[in-house]
C-alpha cells in the first residue's frame, strides 16, 4: 500500500509535536512573550538540521525516489503576500496557539473543539481563493 | 521508558522535525501542512467558485494521509506515550496567565477556558476559535505556507521569501499575544 509510508510519517510527526510540547497553546504564548527558549530551540535546531541536510544533499547530489535532485520547492517571487499573509497567520497562530499541523494533532489528543478551528480554517482558505485576484501579492 | 514518557527536550525535537521534512522531500513530496486545507477545499467542491481550487486534488491524497496520520499520532501520544508531567512553563508566564483568568496554565495542552467543551457554551470562546481558524486558513494561503512550509522548509533551503513570511508570522504573533490577548482576557 503506497500510502502507508505517508501514514507512518504523519503518526511520527504527531508524536514528535506532542512530546516536544510544540502543540501547547501555553508554549506559543510563552514564545511570543520571549519568556522561554524552548520553542526557539525547537525551530532553531530544526532549521539548522534542515540546512545541513539540504546542503549535504546538494553536495552529494542525493536523489529523491523519482530520481531527480532532492530539493525543497521554490517559493514564488513576492514580498507583500509573504509579509501580510504571514502576519495574518501569526495573529491566528498566537490566538489559538496552533498552526495547521498542531490543529490536526490536537484533535487527535482529544481537543474536539479543534473541529471548529479546522472548519473555520477551511473557510479562511476558501475565502482567500475567492478574493485572491483582488489582493496585492 | 521515563525518557519517552516525559516531555522531550528541544534539541531532540527540532532535529526530528527536520527529519520529517527530509523524508518527505526524499519521497519527492514536501513538508507543508496548510496545503491540506487547500486540498480539502478542492475536494469539497471549491473549484466551482474559484480557479485557485481547480487542480487534481487526488494527487494530493498523500498529504491528507499525512494529516490523518498526525491525528493518530496525537491520539497515540496522549493515550500511551505520556505521563501527567505539566508543561514546564516560565513562572512569569504562569503568573501572567493566571492574572488573565487562566486557571491552570501548563496542566493541559490547551487552555480549558478556550477549548473545553464546557467553554463552547460561551459565545466568546466559539467566536475566538472561529476567528483564529479564519486567520490561520486565510493567512497561510495568502503567505503560501505555514510553519512547516516557511519556517522549517523555506528557511532550511535559505529562501528569502520564507524569511519574510516568518518575520510576518512573528509580527502577527507578537501583536496578538502582547496587545490583543490582554484586551480579550
Amino acid at each position: 500500500m503506497k500510502y502507508l509510508k505517508y501514514l507512518l510519517v504523519g503518526i511520527f510527526f504527531g508524536i514528535i509535536l506532542v512530546k516536544s510540547e510544540a502543540v501547547s497553546w501555553f508554549r506559543i504564548y510563552e514564545m511570543f512573550r520571549f519568556q522561554s527558549f524552548h520553542m526557539y530551540g525547537i525551530i532553531g535546531t530544526a532549521v539548522i538540521s534542515g540546512i545541513l541536510f539540504l546542503q549535504i544533499s546538494k553536495r552529494i547530489a542525493l536523489k529523491n525516489v523519482r530520481g531527480t535532485q532532492l530539493d525543497a520547492p521554490k517559493k514564488e517571487k513576492g514580498f507583500i503576500r509573504y509579509l501580510i499573509g504571514g502576519a495574518i497567520f501569526g495573529l491566528g497562530w498566537a490566538l489559538i496557539g496552533a498552526c495547521p499541523g498542531p490543529m490536526y494533532i490536537l484533535l487527535g489528543t482529544g481537543v474536539y473543539s479543534m473541529i471548529i478551528v479546522i472548519i473555520a480554517a477551511l473557510l479562511g482558505t476558501f475565502l482567500y481563493g475567492v478574493i485572491k485576484s483582488k489582493l496585492p501579492h | 521508558m521515563e525518557i519517552i514518557l516525559n516531555p522531550w527536550p528541544w534539541y531532540i525535537s527540532g532535529p526530528l522535525i527536520a527529519f520529517v521534512m527530509a523524508i518527505l522531500l526524499y519521497f519527492g513530496k514536501t513538508f507543508g501542512m496548510s496545503s491540506s486545507l487547500k486540498t480539502m477545499c478542492s475536494a469539497l467542491g471549491a473549484d466551482k467558485f474559484s480557479d485557485f481550487f481547480k487542480f487534481n486534488w487526488k494527487e494530493q491524497k498523500w498529504n491528507l494521509t499525512v494529516v490523518f496520520g498526525a491525528i493518530i499520532g496525537g491520539f497515540i501520544t496522549t493515550e500511551y506515550l505520556s505521563n501527567d508531567v505539566a508543561t514546564d512553563l516560565n513562572k512569569t508566564t504562569i503568573a501572567e496567565l493566571q492574572e488573565m483568568g487562566f486557571a491552570n496554565p501548563g496542566s493541559t495542552l490547551v487552555p480549558n477556558e478556550l477549548f473545553s467543551l464546557d467553554s463552547l457554551i460561551s459565545i466568546k470562546a466559539i467566536l475566538l476559535l472561529i476567528i483564529g481558524g479564519l486567520l490561520v486558513g486565510f493567512g497561510t494561503r495568502y503567505a503560501s505556507g505555514c510553519t512547516s512550509g516557511h519556517a522549517i522548509t523555506g528557511l532550511s533551503s535559505l529562501q528569502k521569501q520564507s524569511l519574510i513570511a516568518v518575520i510576518g508570522f512573528f509580527v502577527g504573533g507578537l501583536v496578538m499575544t502582547n496587545f490583543i490577548l490582554p484586551l480579550i482576557f
